[in-house]
């Protein structure tokens, strides 16, 4: 338990990529099997927990400590697990419990028994192995990494791509053996998954300048849509639907997977439709994250899938061929499924770049983001390889507004005030909307830092509050509506785009700005 | 018939709004505001302030207050030493683990003793002289952190957390925030015994009271200014920077390449404080005692009754009421807790 502990701790505290995968790596390195198995398991979401709810380990610790003292510390510290860990007296003799002892051991026990068992580990672990064991029991790792990150850090062991892993990933079970056999030199396991993940295909920019040197007879062109790519699997009678880093949302799209009456693996985009019309992105955040929708919800917000491509059909692997031959297998496969559910991305028609410009300029819906380029003779290629597919985004929408906040970065941006919270007028007041951490250059990084350093009215911790003074140019993809916010809008990727030094305060856009972009999309 | 009174200790020590007073012996302890006369238990800026008509501490104290303030800190000055007598109180200094020269203050009137602890700590400092006990019937006690999630670690062990992090990415510099005087030596000397000998470099802000604990035999090892160019900085490696956590404000940071920030405290025990702060490395290191070693000190002295400065006084009273120990908040103002 010590290495996980240690693990989870260093992941909290660890600010960058880099640096956490390369924390995953030294511990798959360094943690014998099965143990390191289970941690993977845990860190992917992969592993049955909920034996011990909260409620049980708040009466475990009331039997210990006085409950008065207790509600003071869990009311100071915010976190009933890092509570527990930190009060937990300790009595027993220390020893170190390995996780599959917690694993296994649970997996055995009788509900009347996890009480006894837990009370013992807690007694014999630190207080950071006991937070590591509690957020382990309770299934709330929280660790800010996602399943994917654990897995980039895991195939950094060995030399197997990660696309291949992924390809695997859903036929492996905790704690894992083969796989990790695999990584470190061994034979590629056969794994007999029914209704596997399988590595998508992703794109690259392109730009306007870019498109003079691309032939636009060897591309298709669709629309691309703003909800989740995800993939449909049918197989074997099993039906799974998963995001593109194989995430599996089946239980929150129930009304999806229950109609994929088919056998194979489809590409796609989820949504939420209505008729023919696709809602906004934010209807389909509402849906998102629900492992049990109520019926209410799915009536509501019902789950379409816009479909982009066949990868396997009735146990033929279509990957292989070229664009131009799965569009009309795809278009043959979904002949018999729900019309309301499942369609096929709509071709567009265009002879040359301008034409195509054209329809971006102006799509049919809100919910569109640009158009995809996809070459007639491209194979299905896992991850994302420069050529065959491009996306051709729509300009993103910029607004004026005023820098209110400043905080200091981490890693290479110690020291810098460099990420910042923005506003918009709201009669007289500026209303924060937004924050932003990217789009400027190192030198103007320099001059942002100053100006922070010399316009700051107050502090509080690493932010400052700064005179309402500099315009920025902020560009953005996207808006939604949010409840969280003063606001009342919520921004997708915003971004630094400009510094306007010239422009004064007063001259900053005002929220109606947003709020009429969102009222013309009907939101 | 006598009546079994509890003993009334306001004649020796009461509660004002300067800080604690002493009518019997015509003094304060740790006045927050100006006083004609003032006992100073220890150096740090929040008990030891500029101003005072007559100031009364330890060799080190008056040293360090000087080193802080100038040599005209105070009216007058006494090196406390023995058993003095001030008014009709008798007043004796002893040593609090807290920091260097820090002191509890005895004061006995009528064969009635309370102890003054000011900040204490039972934890062994090499920067400082361990705590004394003194048997009491009034203790007077902080509580910075009197709540039971507060079991600090071994600071060995916290070091080797360090140490193991400058090994595994030895190419980027480790900044340590923790406070100028007492923390910064406790981090600097922790290294040393762990067998740490490379120079160690410091911002501007530790020099002088660094090179005090020098002249007083701490041997806190080669120091270097951390004032190296960018281009000097990027070729350290291995390198450990000790600073006030203010610097990480301030531009001098800049010159550090992606740097690990760490933070030397006792409150780097809770997550969310540790992240608050931006600290990718928080140890854990407190010159303050700790739940088990408050609690075990009040078990210990086993004062007839026990008054507690500021802190976490609700945590210590419920306590108190526990174990049927007579307590009182005195709701101390102008004490930082936050400064540890």
């Amino acid at each position: 338990m010590k290495a996980f502990a240690d693990l989870l701790e260093r992941l909290a505290f660890t600010p960058g990529r880099n640096a956490k995968l390369a924390l995953l790596e030294a511990f798959f390195r360094a943690v014998p099997d099965p143990d390191r198995g289970y941690a993977l398991a845990a860190l992917t979401g992969g592993l049955e927990t909920g034996q011990a709810k909260p409620a049980l380990l708040r009466a475990l610790v009331g039997e210990r400590v006085d409950p008065e003292l207790f509600q003071m510390s869990y009311h100071y510290v915010g976190d009933l697990a890092e509570t527990i860990a930190l009060i937990w007296p300790a009595r027993g003799q220390p020893r170190d419990v390995p996780l599959t002892e917690v694993v296994e051991t649970l997996s055995d026990a009788g509900k009347t028994e996890v009480p006894g068992l837990m009370a013992r580990w807690l007694d014999a672990l630190s207080p950071s192995e006991r937070f590591a064991l509690i957020k382990l029991v309770t299934g709330s790792l929280r660790v800010g990494i996602s399943a994917r990150l654990a897995l980039t850090g895991l195939a950094r062991i060995g030399t197997v791509p990660l696309e291949d892993i992924e390809e695997l990933w859903s036929g492996f079970t905790p704690p894992y053996a083969p796989l990790f056999d695999w990584l470190e030199g061994g034979p590629r396991p056969e794994v007999t998954a029914r209704a596997p993940f399988r590595p998508v295909m992703l794109s690259t920019p392109v730009t306007e300048t870019d498109l003079p040197s691309l032939n636009p007879s060897d591309y298709a062109a669709e629309w691309k849509w703003d909800g989740i790519r995800v993939q449909a699997v049918s197989e074997g009678g099993l039906a799974r639907l998963y995001t593109r880093t194989g995430e599996d949302i089946s239980d929150s799209f129930p009304d999806i997977v229950e109609r994929m009456r088919f056998d194979g693996a489809l590409d796609g985009e989820l949504l939420v439709r209505r008729g023919t019309e696709v809602a906004p992105f934010s209807d389909l955040q509402k849906r998102l994250g629900r492992k049990s929708p109520s019926k209410a919800m799915l009536a509501s917000h019902p789950a379409a899938l816009r479909l982009y491509d066949v990868m396997v059909w009735q146990c033929e692997d279509l990957r292989p061929l070229p664009w131009a031959e799965r569009r009309p297998r795809l278009e043959a496969a979904i002949a018999g499924l729900a019309e309301d559910r499942f369609d096929v991305s709509e071709r567009l028609p265009f002879d040359d770049w301008h034409a195509l410009a054209a329809l971006r300029a102006d799509p049919p819906a809100a919910v569109i983001e640009g158009v995809m380029l996809k070459r007639l003779d491209s194979a299905y290629t896992a991850g994302r390889p420069r050529g065959p597919w491009f996306k051709w985004k729509r300009d993103p929408k910029v607004v004026d507004a005023v820098i209110l906040y400043a905080q200091r970065g981490h890693g290479k941006r110690s020291g810098f005030y460099s990420d910042f919270t923005f506003g918009l007028w709201d009669g007289d007041t500026l209303v924060p909307v937004g924050k932003a951490y990217s789009g400027f250059t190192d030198e103007e990084l320099n001059k942002l830092d100053r100006f922070v350093r010399n316009n700051t009215i107050d502090r509080f911790g690493p932010v400052r509050s700064l005179k309402a003074k500099l315009v920025v140019e902020v560009a953005f993809e996207g808006l939604n509506r949010s409840t969280r916010h003063k606001s009342g809008v919520a921004m997708r990727f915003p971004r630094i785009s400009r510094i306007r030094w010239d422009k004064p305060a007063e001259e900053a856009d005002r929220l109606t700005a947003l709020t009429d972009i969102l009222d013309e999309a009907g939101q | 018939m006598v009546a079994l009174m509890p003993e009334d200790f306001t004649d020796l020590l009461i509660p004002r709004p300067e800080g604690l007073f002493c009518a019997a012996g015509g003094f304060f302890i740790d006045p927050v505001r100006p006083v004609e006369r003032a006992l100073i238990t220890h150096g740090h800026s929040d008990h030891a302030r500029s101003g005072h008509g007559a100031v009364l501490a330890s060799r080190q104290t008056l040293d360090i207050m000087a080193i802080r303030y100038g040599a005209d800190f105070a009216g007058s000055t006494q090196v406390a030493e023995g058993v003095m007598r001030l008014g009709e109180a008798e007043v004796s200094f002893h040593p609090a683990g807290h920091v260097l020269g820090s002191c509890q203050v005895a004061v006995t009137k009528g064969g009635v003793r309370a102890v003054v602890s000011g900040d204490y700590s039972r934890v062994a400092n090499p920067a400082c002289a361990p705590f004394e006990p003194v048997s009491c019937d009034l203790f007077v006690t902080e509580a910075t952190f009197a709540l039971p999630v507060f079991t600090h670690p071994d600071p060995a062990s916290e070091i080797a957390k360090l140490l193991a992090s400058m090994a595994a990415q030895p190419e980027r510099a480790h900044l340590i925030g923790a406070y100028a005087l007492g923390k910064a030596q406790r981090v600097i000397m922790l290294l040393r015994q762990a067998g740490y000998d490379a120079p160690i470099y410091i911002h501007g802000a530790l020099q002088r009271l660094c090179e005090y604990h020098l002249e007083q035999g701490i041997p806190l090892g080669e120091l270097r200014p951390a004032t190296m160019d960018k281009a000097e900085a990027k070729g350290l490696r291995e390198a450990v920077v000790i600073a006030p956590p203010s610097a990480f404000a301030s531009p001098w940071v800049q010159r550090f390449v992606d740097p690990v920030i760490g933070f030397a405290s006792g409150w780097m025990q809770i997550r969310g404080r540790a992240r608050q702060r931006g600290v990718e490395l928080p140890l854990i290191l407190s010159d303050h005692v700790d739940w088990p070693d408050l609690t075990g000190t009040l078990r210990e002295l086993n004062p007839e009754e026990f008054w507690i400065t500021h802190g976490r006084d609700d945590a210590l009273m419920r306590w108190a009421e526990l174990e049927q120990r007579r307590a009182r908040p005195l709701h101390l103002v102008g004490y930082e807790e936050e400064a540890e």
